[in-house]
C-alpha cells in the first residue's frame, strides 16, 4: 500500500510515544502530515490508522490527562510498547534459529519471522547466530523440526483459541460421507503424532468434544465475541486428545505367532512362550476388538488368533471379505 | 526410501513454503520500520547488505526503507524530524532515533509461534537445556502475550523408552556410527545395520535419524519408534560427499517414476488409506467410494495393508498383485480350519 500511509502511521507512533499526556485526535491531526481537509474524511482515515495499529499489536491506549478534559485522547506507553530487554547466549540463538523454520504454513511461519527479527533488533540474537531459513550457507543443525498445518481449518481455530470465541463448522464423522454442523467452545488445538486436532465444549451435544481437522469441510466462523469462552480450569487437551485417540488396552487376547515372525505384535506383548512346533504363543493387550482385528490381518498367515473369540471371528471375517 | 520406510505422510503434500514474493501491505512495511531503526541503533553501525540480507529485503528496498522513515516529519507544536540517519559508503548510522530504539513488542502471534515449536523441539530428548533457558527468556519477554501459546500443544511419538533420541543426539554431536536393528512393518522384518548419522527429523509427530546407510549404500530414514535396538559405535561416522539431505519442506518420501503404479478400491471404511499415503491421484467413485492411485518400490506392504481393509477395499490393478492378496488371504484363512 502507499508509502504516505506509512509514513504517517509511523509518524503518529512516534509522536504519541514521545507524548506523556494523552493527544485528541485533533492534537494528532494538527501534528501529523498527510489528514485531509474535511472533517469526515479525516474520521474515517482516523479510525482506520487507529485499527491498523492495534493489528500490529501496538498499545494504542485511551483516555484523558486531565479528568475535566472533555474528549477522549491517545497515547502509547512505553513500557506497553517497548520489548523488555533479552539477550540470548550463542547456543540459545541456535535452538531460536531452529524454532523459527518450524512452522510450514505461511501465516504462523510469518509470525516466528517477525518476532526472530524483533528479537534480532533488540540485539537479542546476532544476525549471524539466526540465519534465515534460505540460507542455504548455514551450517546444518543436528535437528530439523517441522509442523505442517495444511488443514485450513487451523487458521481460523488458532485464532478463535487465541481470542476465546465459540465457533460453528460442519464435521464428517470417521467413515461417514454426509457432515454435520457443530458449534464448539474452543479450548485449545492440539498436534498429536503428526495430526491436529482441536478439544472444547461441544454446544451442539452439550459434551466435551474432539475434532479432527480434516474432518472439517468448509469453513470455520466464529460464533461469538472475544473473550466468551471459558477455559474450565484443569482441562488438558492433550489428555482429551490422548484419550479420544488411544482408548485404554484392557482386552487380553491370545494369538499364536509364527517364530521369526510378527515383530510388530511382538514388540507390545505382555508375555511371549516359545513353542517347538515353530509357533510362538504371545498374550497382548488391546483396546477395541474391530480396531486390532484390522491390524493383525496385516500378519497374514503369520499369526492366528486363539482368542478371545469374537476377537477370532473379527480377523477371519475380514480375510473372508478379501476373498469375496 | 527403499528397506527402511513405505511411501508415508499425505500431509505434506500440497505445502507451499512461506512465500518470498508477496504483496507489502502499509502495515507490514510500518512493522519492518519499527524493527530496522532498533536493529541499527543496537548495532551503532551496519552495513546495507548485511542489514537487507536480515530483513529478506534486496538493497534498494532497503534505502526506500530508510529514507521513508528519514523523511518521518512533525509539524506541531514545532516542526521537527525525529529520526536522523546516513548511509553513506554502505554503513548505516542512526544518530537519533527518538522514542523508537527499542522494538514493539512481540505480538500474541509472534510469541505463540516461537514458544509452539520451541516446546515441541523441548520434547525431543536430548540436550535440553538451552531449548528451556530461551523458552524462559521468551516467555519473560513476551509477557502477557505468551499467554494463548499454551493453547496449542504438540505432541510427538515417543521414540521408545529406551532412550533412542538421546543415543541418536549424541552420535550426530560425537560424529560416530550406529548399529541399528530395526523394524520394517512393511515387510515385517527385523533388519540389522549400520548407519552413519546426519540428521535428527521431526515430521509428522514422528521423530526420525536421517543418516547414510551402510547396507543399502544411500541416504535412509528411520523412525526412531521403529527402531529395536541401538548401539552407538566406536567408529567415526563417514557420511560420502554425495550424500543429500532429504528436502523436508517438500515431503519425506517422494515416490520415483520406477515404483509399481498400484490402483485401488476404497469403500467408506478404508477412505482414510487416501489420506494417510501420498496418492498420485483420487477420484470420487459415489456414495463415498474412492479409486486411490499410488507408486511404491515394494509392494509387500500393500499386500498386507489389503489384507488388513478386508471387503472395504479392492486392488483393481497390476492385477497380478491382486491375485497374490488372495492367495494371502486363503492361506491365513486355512489356519483357521
Amino acid at each position: 500500500m502507499s508509502k504516505r500511509r506509512t509514513e504517517r502511521l509511523l509518524s503518529i507512533v512516534v509522536l504519541l510515544l514521545s507524548s506523556r499526556r494523552y493527544l485528541t485526535a485533533e492534537e494528532i491531526r494538527a501534528a501529523v502530515y498527510g489528514y485531509p481537509d474535511q472533517d469526515d474524511a479525516f474520521k474515517r482515515m482516523f479510525e482506520r490508522d487507529k485499527e491498523e495499529l492495534r493489528d500490529l499489536a501496538i498499545p494504542l491506549e485511551t483516555g484523558r490527562s486531565n479528568p475535566l478534559d472533555e474528549e477522549i485522547g491517545y497515547r502509547i506507553r512505553r513500557q506497553d510498547y517497548e520489548l523488555p530487554e533479552i539477550r540470548l547466549e550463542a547456543d540459545e540463538a541456535a535452538v531460536l534459529g531452529i524454532a523459527a523454520r518450524v512452522w510450514q504454513s505461511a501465516e504462523l511461519a510469518a509470525a516466528a519471522a517477525g518476532a526472530l527479527l524483533k528479537l534480532k533488533a533488540a540485539g537479542a540474537v546476532g544476525a549471524d547466530e539466526a540465519p534465515d531459513a534460505d540460507d542455504d550457507q548455514r551450517p546444518r543443525p543436528g535437528i530439523e523440526p517441522r509442523l505442517t498445518t495444511a488443514e485450513p481449518a487451523f487458521g481460523p481455530l488458532w485464532e478463535a483459541v487465541r481470542d476465546r470465541r465459540p465457533v460453528t463448522f460442519s464435521h464428517k464423522a470417521p467413515g461417514r460421507t454426509d457432515s454435520a454442523t457443530r458449534e464448539l467452545e474452543p479450548w485449545g488445538v492440539v498436534n498429536w503424532h503428526g495430526r491436529w486436532y482441536v478439544a472444547g465444549h461441544d454446544r451442539t451435544r452439550n459434551a466435551t468434544r474432539v475434532f479432527r481437522l480434516s474432518r472439517i469441510d468448509g469453513p470455520v466462523k466464529m460464533s461469538g465475541p472475544p473473550g466468551s469462552v471459558t477455559v474450565p480450569a484443569g482441562a488438558d487437551v492433550r489428555e482429551l486428545v490422548k484419550d479420544w485417540d488411544a482408548p485404554p488396552r484392557d482386552h487380553e487376547a491370545v494369538l499364536n505367532v509364527r517364530a521369526g515372525a510378527g515383530h510388530g505384535v511382538r514388540r507390545y506383548a505382555k508375555a511371549v512362550t516359545p513353542g517347538d512346533d515353530g509357533w510362538d504363543r504371545v498374550t497382548v493387550q488391546f483396546a477395541d476388538v474391530s480396531w486390532y482385528a484390522d491390524y493383525l490381518a496385516w500378519f497374514g498367515a503369520d499369526l492366528v488368533v486363539v482368542g478371545p473369540p469374537d476377537l477370532r471371528e473379527a480377523v477371519i471375517s475380514r480375510l473372508k471379505g478379501v476373498l469375496a | 526410501m527403499g528397506g527402511a520406510e513405505p511411501p508415508k505422510p499425505g500431509g505434506l503434500r500440497g505445502v507451499v513454503p512461506p512465500g518470498k514474493q508477496r504483496m507489502v501491505t502499509s502495515a507490514e512495511r510500518l512493522r519492518r520500520l519499527l524493527a530496522l531503526v532498533p536493529y541499527v541503533v543496537s548495532r551503532k553501525v551496519v552495513g546495507l547488505a548485511e542489514t537487507a540480507a536480515a530483513f529478506g529485503v534486496t538493497e534498494r528496498e532497503l534505502v526506500d526503507d530508510l529514507n521513508l522513515v528519514w523523511c518521518v516529519e512533525l509539524k506541531a507544536p514545532d516542526p521537527y524530524c525525529p529520526i536522523d540517519l546516513s548511509y553513506e559508503g554502505g554503513e548505516i548510522v542512526v544518530s537519533q532515533a527518538e522514542s523508537i530504539t527499542r522494538p514493539l513488542r512481540l505480538a500474541a502471534d509472534e510469541a505463540s509461534a516461537l514458544l509452539v515449536a520451541l516446546r515441541m523441539l523441548a520434547e525431543v530428548p536430548g540436550d535440553g537445556s538451552a531449548v528451556a533457558r530461551v523458552i524462559a527468556k521468551i516467555e519473560a519477554a513476551a509477557g502477557a502475550a505468551a499467554a494463548a501459546s499454551a493453547q496449542v500443544t504438540i505432541q510427538i511419538d515417543p521414540p521408545n523408552g529406551h532412550g533412542v533420541a538421546a543415543q541418536v543426539r549424541a552420535a550426530l554431536a560425537d560424529g560416530r556410527r550406529v548399529h541399528l536393528r530395526y523394524y520394517v512393518p512393511g515387510r515385517d522384518e527385523a533388519t540389522e545395520r549400520d548407519v552413519d548419522p546426519m540428521r535428527l527429523l521431526v515430521v509428522e509427530g514422528h521423530t526420525y535419524l536421517e543418516g547414510w546407510c551402510r547396507r543399502a549404500e544411500g541416504v535412509r530414514l528411520f523412525r526412531l519408534d521403529r527402531v529395536l535396538d541401538m548401539a552407538v559405535l566406536d567408529v567415526p561416522a563417514r557420511v560420502p560427499a554425495e550424500a543429500e539431505y532429504v528436502d523436508v519442506d517438500h515431503g519425506l518420501f517422494r515416490p520415483s517414476e520406477s515404483d509399481e503404479r498400484v490402483e485401488l478400491e476404497l469403500s467408506a471404511p478404508a477412505r482414510w488409506v487416501a489420506e494417510y499415503w501420498p496418492c498420485e491421484s483420487v477420484a470420487e467413485l459415489g456414495e463415498g467410494r474412492l479409486r486411490a492411485v499410488l507408486r511404491t518400490p515394494d509392494t509387500r506392504w500393500v499386500r498386507r495393508l489389503a489384507l488388513r481393509l478386508g471387503e472395504d477395499a479392492r486392488v483393481v490393478s497390476p492385477p497380478a498383485l491382486a491375485e497374490t492378496i488372495r492367495a494371502d488371504a486363503a492361506a491365513a484363512l486355512a489356519l483357521y480350519d
